[in-house]
Order: structure tokens, then sequence, then C-alpha cells
């Protein structure tokens, strides 16, 4: 069976769960083979191996010293020495642009912010914000995917994990951009925006900068905070953390809508999410269209409530 | 210096978007095309450089003969004159396959860094900067938040999950920006009366050096082979606060399990 390669996302050897997602679509391909770049591969590998992983190639951690090119020569060179069926990625900006330049090295095609892929590689698109479905498929050579987080559900399957040194090296032509330095911004203990099963935005009705209303309780979820456009031009929060066409693209279980109406704009980044919830003062608020469940109300009282009972009941 | 900028005509998000069903490319006569929403930050960006550091800015599109309309937009902004790439063999053509051909084109003009927005709002695969950076074999600055230009080199602010790494080339250099980078200005009556006297060239893919079989829908690496509208939601529950929204909110949670 033909290796599958999954470039795998990590933070100081701790796997995101994104990766889990990506070697569980693998299976369905071929034999899925972890792409490990940076340190902290003997550490991350139990849980490549509880979702699959046959094989993990390692290299240096400073291919990310510069920016994508090296990744993607990594990527290119192992596709061809293991005559892979696929390459596959999270669907986040930095990995669609290693998907591109990988394919672009390939002479292949790239498919990307893909929401399913068949063990055919016919991969499924969410498009026009959420109004139309479209499948796709890579005509020739290697097809390199990017698979959008939440995307696809991760199943344990066991795998070997088995270690083996890539043996790239960083080309001089790859070496253009260098990072010379990394800034980390405010994070905190929430989950990250794109990753986590569940995200908690506000929008214009939350009225001010002062966002704990919605920080409450999306941290009594457990959940990511996000932002509509509008909250964010304000400058009421952060730009990283916009949810929309111009921002993050999120497909969470649970995407909890405060005072956002629900443009256009917004749902492109947010309408693949499972389970929906608003809560709007306007009743012909076009979110409720897409509202599971919509409560009318100043989201400065429900939203509080809400808060409440959920500790409550935990 | 001399700055490129990478402009794409889009369909307006805020009207109906469809494919069309001959050959499930984009349907460019159903929907209003519009200058790329990030397209104009790019704008913005290359403009406040030639003011700091002089030079000319260029804008450079590939697509149709209607968008002629974006060029005129980012003329009247302040860009100093134009290339429109526009042929018939490029139609359906994908991302990579675009990034190719800007490629191309580009080796018709002189300068010192292209500048793009980081992803178009039709299609949005986000891939092109970098995969013409690629074909350039220029360093590649994409998502940046801040640019700055010092004698030959450039760095950025390149954003990350994290916040953001500081990422330095030399010219020249492709950079791509997103949306917190500027704020565009609104075109001036004066410049608008301006852009229509500003000179645009007309490049065929012949012109460019583009091989002819490496663009278009039928030679795409990539190909849509259906398309269909989205199943509608199920209609949802809406109820109005009677004091009572956020506890009713926390059942449908607790039935869905979320608590």
């Amino acid at each position: 069976m033909a290796e599958v390669l999954v470039l795998v996302d990590h933070v100081d050897g701790e796997v995101k769960k994104v990766t889990t997602e990506l070697l569980t679509a693998a299976r369905r391909i071929g034999e899925p083979a972890a792409v490990w770049v940076g340190d902290g591969a003997e550490s991350g590998k139990a849980k490549l191996a509880e979702f699959g992983a046959e094989k993990v190639y390692t290299a240096s951690a400073e291919l990310n010293d510069y920016v994508v090119a090296p990744k993607a020569e990594l990527l290119a060179m192992l596709a061809g020495e293991k005559s892979a069926a696929a390459v596959l990625v999270s669907a986040t900006p930095e990995n669609k642009e290693v998907a591109g330049r990988t394919a672009v090295k390939l002479g292949s095609g790239v498919l990307t912010d893909v929401v399913d892929i068949t063990g055919e590689l016919v991969a499924e698109h969410s498009v026009f914000g959420g109004a139309t479905i479209t499948h796709a498929r890579v005509r020739s050579g290697v097809p390199v995917v990017a698979v959008r987080p939440n995307s696809v559900p991760a199943e344990p399957a066991a795998g070997a994990a088995e270690l083996e040194e890539a043996g790239v090296e960083v080309s001089e032509a790859a070496t253009g951009a260098k990072v010379v330095e990394r800034v980390v911004q405010e994070k905190g203990a929430r989950p990250e925006l794109t990753e986590a099963a569940i995200v908690v935005s506000g929008g214009r009705g939350v009225g001010s900068d002062d966002f704990s209303v919605v920080e409450a309780l999306a941290d009594s979820l457990g959940a990511a905070v996000g932002a509509s456009r509008a909250a964010v031009d304000s400058g009421w929060y952060p730009n990283q953390f916009q949810v929309g066409q111009t921002g993050k693209t999120v497909s969470p279980n649970l995407y909890v809508a405060l005072g956002i109406s629900g443009a256009i704009q917004h749902r492109a980044g947010m309408q693949t999410s499972k389970n929906i919830v608003a809560v709007n003062k306007d009743p012909e608020a076009p979110i409720f269209e897409l509202a599971d469940f919509g409560v009318v109300g100043d989201l400065h009282s429900v939203a509080p409530q809400l808060t409440e009972e959920i500790e409550k009941r935990k | 210096m001399n700055i490129v900028v990478l402009v794409k005509q889009v369909p307006d998000t805020a009207t109906e978007r469809k494919l069309s069903s001959d050959d499930n490319t984009l349907d460019r006569a159903a929907s209003d095309g519009v200058i790329n929403e990030l397209d104009e930050y790019a704008i913005e960006e290359a403009l406040l450089l030639k003011e700091k550091h002089g030079g000319e800015v260029t804008v450079l599109t590939m697509g149709p003969d209607q968008a002629a309309d974006s060029i005129r937009k980012a003329l009247s902004m302040g860009a100093d004159k134009a290339v429109h790439l526009v042929d018939d063999a490029l139609h359906g053509s994908d991302a990579l396959q675009t990034a190719y051909a800007l490629s191309k084109a580009l080796g018709t003009v002189e300068f010192d860094l292209v500048v793009l927005g980081s992803e178009s709002t039709d299609a949005r695969t986000g891939v092109v900067g970098a995969a013409l950076a690629e074909y350039l074999g220029l360093p590649q600055l994409t998502l940046a938040g801040k640019v700055d230009v010092d004698g030959s080199a450039v760095r950025i602010q390149r954003a990350t999950d994290y916040g953001y790494d500081v990422v330095e080339a030399q010219l020249p250099a492709v950079v791509s920006v997103i949306e917190k980078i500027n704020e565009p200005r609104y075109p001036s009556f004066k410049l608008i009366m301006q852009a229509k006297k500003k000179p645009v060239e007309k490049l065929s893919t012949a012109d460019a050096g583009i091989d002819a079989g490496q663009v278009g829908v039928a030679d795409a690496g990539t190909e849509t082979t259906d398309f269909a509208p989205a199943p509608p939601r199920a209609a949802g529950t809406v109820v109005k606060d009677e004091g009572d929204g956020g506890a009713k909110a926390a059942e449908f949670l607790a039935e869905k399990k979320f608590v």
C-alpha cells in the first residue's frame, strides 16, 4: 500500500488534534506516514502511533528558520522518494502555502480547505460562504491536499510509528526569507481558534472592548473566543481572533454567536460548524437562519445567565 | 523602489455567486465583479511604500476584459500604470496556473517588490503568493501585518497562530498582506479623473511568454468534477428572551451534551 504523507502540527512535541484527523483521513487512501519538522518527535510518537502512523519521518528544527520553502522541499523530496499516494496538511494559512509550493515542485495540483476526502482522493469543498458544495480532484501527479481542522472525525488505529531521519538539508534557494524573531502574543489558557471544539464569538452587539461577557461564556465551555469583523474593526478584540471571510475559518462542533448579525462575510468563516447557537436583539438577523437554537434578546443578559446555568450543571 | 501590485477581480460577496455548469468554473456573468477586498490593502501598502521610498507602482491583473474595472479602481487609488494579462486561453486556470502565468507576466515589468492580498474572497485558496515566490525563486514574505523596507532589505511581521514572526529578506521579494496592515484610502475625484489617462498595457499569453499548454481549465492540475447547492440547514428553534433565554439555551446545550 502506498504511503500517504501527513505533515504533523505540533507545539514542542505535543501533537495537535488536527494531525490525528489527517492520519484518520490518510488511512482511507493508503498507509499513513507522518512528517515531523523540529524537535520532540520522540515524545509525540505515541500519539502518532495511536492514530495509525506506520512511519515518522523527522527533519531538523532548522527548517523552521525560513518561511515555508524548506518544508515544501522536504515534502516534495519525500513524496518522490517514497512514491507517496498523496500529501496531506492542515488547512492553516501557513500549511496552505506549504501545500502550494510542494505541488509546484511536484508538478501536480493542490486542493485547499477541503472538508472531506475519499479513499479515491475526491475532495469536498464548501464554497461561497457555505452556499455551494463542490467536489474536486487532482488530475495528475501526487495530490497535495489541505484539510480544514474539525472536518474528519479522528478515529484511533494502531500503527508502528517507526522514526526515520528524512535526511534533508535546507537548500540555498529556500533560505531567502529568514525568521529572525518569534513574537508570542496573549494567548492564555484557551484552545486555539481553528482547532477548538467549541467557539464563542462576539460581534457588534458586545458594544465595547469589554469582551468579558463573551470570554466568561467561552471559559465555562472550555471554548476558544472569536470575534466578528465589526468587533475587530472597532478595535474591541485583536485581529487574530477574527472569524470570517478575511479572517479565520472555523468548523467546531458548537459555535455560539453573540451579537453577530450573520452577514455573508461572517458566515464564510463559520458555516460548516456542526451546531450553531445565536443570541441577537434583532429577530430578523440572518444568523437565525443558520442557528440550531436562537435567542432573540440582549446578549448582556442572556449570555451571563447561560454561563451561570452551565456552571451549575458542571 | 518599483512595486507591482497584483489585483484580482472577484464576484461581489454580497451577490449570489455561482459556478457555470459548462465547465464548473466561476460564472462571472452571474454576479457583479469587484476588486478583491484584500487587494485594496495591497494597493494601499504599495502606495505608502512609494510615498516613503519613491519609485512607481504598477498594477498587474489577470482576468477577462471586465477586470479593467478593477484596474481603474487601483489606478484611481493612486497607482501609476497597469498591465492587464488577458487571453481566452487563461479561462478557468487554477491557483497554481494563475501563479505561473503571473510569474511570466512579471517578467515583462521591472520591480523590486511584488505585493498582493493574502487571499481572494472567491476561491480563498491562499496559495498564490507562496506559489508565485516558488515560480520566481524569490523570498516569500507572506501574511504580512507590517512591512518595512530599509535599503535593499525588507522586513515583515508574518501572522502566526501565536502572534507573529519577524521575517527578513533581500529585495526583490514577494509580499502578501493581511487586513490589519493599513486602512485603504478612498480615491479622490481628482485621482479618479487622472486614472482615466493612466497607461494600461494589454498582454496576451504569447506576449508574456506563457506556455499555452500550461494554463486554462483543460490543462489545470485540479478539476472540479461537480457542484451543488449546500443542503439547507434544518430549521432551528428560535425563542424570545423572557428573562429565561440563557436557561433555555443551556437546556439546548445539555440536550446536545455540550454541558
